[in-house]
């Protein structure tokens, strides 16, 4: 084989670039799970959350989340007919162990399950001095908890208040999307836990997903649209108090 | 011709930057993860050792693997669609071993979680005041957790 010095020029970086992939193995622990294959997100049904917090205690028992922190939570709004811009909201212990009995006094209360929205342009990865933070080629954001500093930078960018320093670690700690289960197969924890189907994990990149078919015959809002973060988590019957 | 004499202090100070610029390269080299950059501005292996968590959910399928004589009564009643481990818990662990036998749960407090009435809750939902209701007989005297409604056949 002949080669001119500028076809070997040219030919021997490419070689070391695909060289380093093949040292590097494939990333996941799931053999026939392909990054490439799944848009991952949630759809949250408001009119179906009955506020039983089997979702926060879930999470907590799946993902260790230390006490007094919360990668998933959920919140009790109370609207009054003339206030619809103060809403009184109140989330005991994230509502782990639910919520106390509202009385029937005429106004408006219901549920509203927060957690990572896993936006496609997340404010939080943008932040981050040292790329500890990222989203995966799935549309999961992940914290790389061995690079992490502990800057809280993205702590203080995440308009929905999703992440915290975990106490022990001092490293940033967020929502995975059970990304140790949905790569495997399986549901979310909070999904696999809610009694009512009130949060269903979706797959935008599946076309057979019925959450195509969801998200065109519904009323479906994201929380804070005017940050423009690309937000994944999907709201079904979402009040216009919510915040 | 003097000018060309003091270049060369010139291309010595180049030189220590060349230098510099390999010592960085070098320390680079080994301070970088490998997968540094394999798929954007992050550590690509960070991403397999997250999706290689442990499991402590088993996922209802698992369960009734089993368990299918459960799924028969429960597929037929008002609980269809609430899954194994809402109630009993994650059990990956009973999964794993089924000699680790997990511990029944509380029917009083358990089903007061989801139906104690509050005008929060969706007006749909099947609602009680535990103590009207029942006066604190535990709710499994009456109703079968699996299968609860009253005239389904699932009562006791």
């Amino acid at each position: 084989m002949n080669v001119s010095r500028r076809q070997m020029l040219i030919l021997l970086p490419a070689a070391a670039v695909a060289w380093k992939s093949v040292l590097a193995g494939t990333p996941e622990d799931s053999p026939n799970y392909r990054m490439s294959d799944h848009w991952w997100g949630m759809l949250i049904d408001i009119p179906k959350c009955i506020g039983c917090g089997n979702c926060v205690r879930a999470c907590a028992t799946e993902n260790d989340v230390p006490d007094g922190h919360f990668r998933t939570w959920v919140e009790r709004y109370n609207v009054s007919d003339e206030d619809m811009t103060n809403p009184h909201v109140i989330s005991p212990d994230g509502g782990k162990e639910g919520f106390p009995v509202a009385e029937e006094d005429g106004e408006k209360y219901f549920f509203v399950p927060k957690m990572c929205n896993h936006c496609a342009d997340s404010p939080c990865t943008q932040v981050c001095p040292v790329g500890a933070t990222f989203i995966a080629p799935d549309g999961v954001v992940l914290v790389d908890q061995k690079y992490c500093l502990g800057c809280a930078y993205c702590v203080q960018a995440c308009p929905y208040g999703c992440r915290y320093i975990h106490p022990q670690k001092e490293v940033a700690d967020k929502c995975t999307l059970c990304y140790h289960r949905i790569t495997k197969g399986l549901t979310t924890a909070c999904c696999e836990a809610c009694p009512t189907g009130a949060r269903q994990l979706v797959d935008l990149k599946n076309p057979n997903d019925p959450i195509h078919e969801f998200l065109k015959t519904h009323s479906v809002q994201i929380l804070k649209p005017q940050m423009a973060t690309g937000a994944k988590a999907f709201y079904n019957g979402l009040d216009g108090s919510v915040r | 011709m003097s000018s060309f004499k003091e270049s060369r202090h010139l291309y010595h100070f180049a030189g220590l930057f060349v230098l510099a610029f390999l010592v960085f390269l070098v320390v680079r080299h080994y301070y970088v993860p490998k997968s540094f950059g394999e798929y954007g501005h992050y550590r690509g292996a960070a991403i397999g050792e997250i999706a290689s968590l442990p499991v402590k959910f088993a996922g209802h399928q698992t369960c009734e693997g089993c368990h299918t004589d459960v799924l028969d009564v429960k597929s037929k009643g008002k609980h269809a669609h609430v899954n194994c481990e809402a109630c009993h818990g994650a059990l990956a662990n009973h999964a794993d071993d089924p000699s680790i036998k997990p511990v029944l749960p509380d029917t009083t407090l358990l089903c007061a979680r989801c139906h104690t009435a509050s005008a929060a809750k969706p007006k749909g939902f099947p609602q009680v005041v535990p103590a009207d209701h029942s006066g604190g007989v535990p709710c499994q005297t009456c109703h079968n957790p699996h299968s609860p409604a009253m005239d389904g056949g699932g009562a006791k």
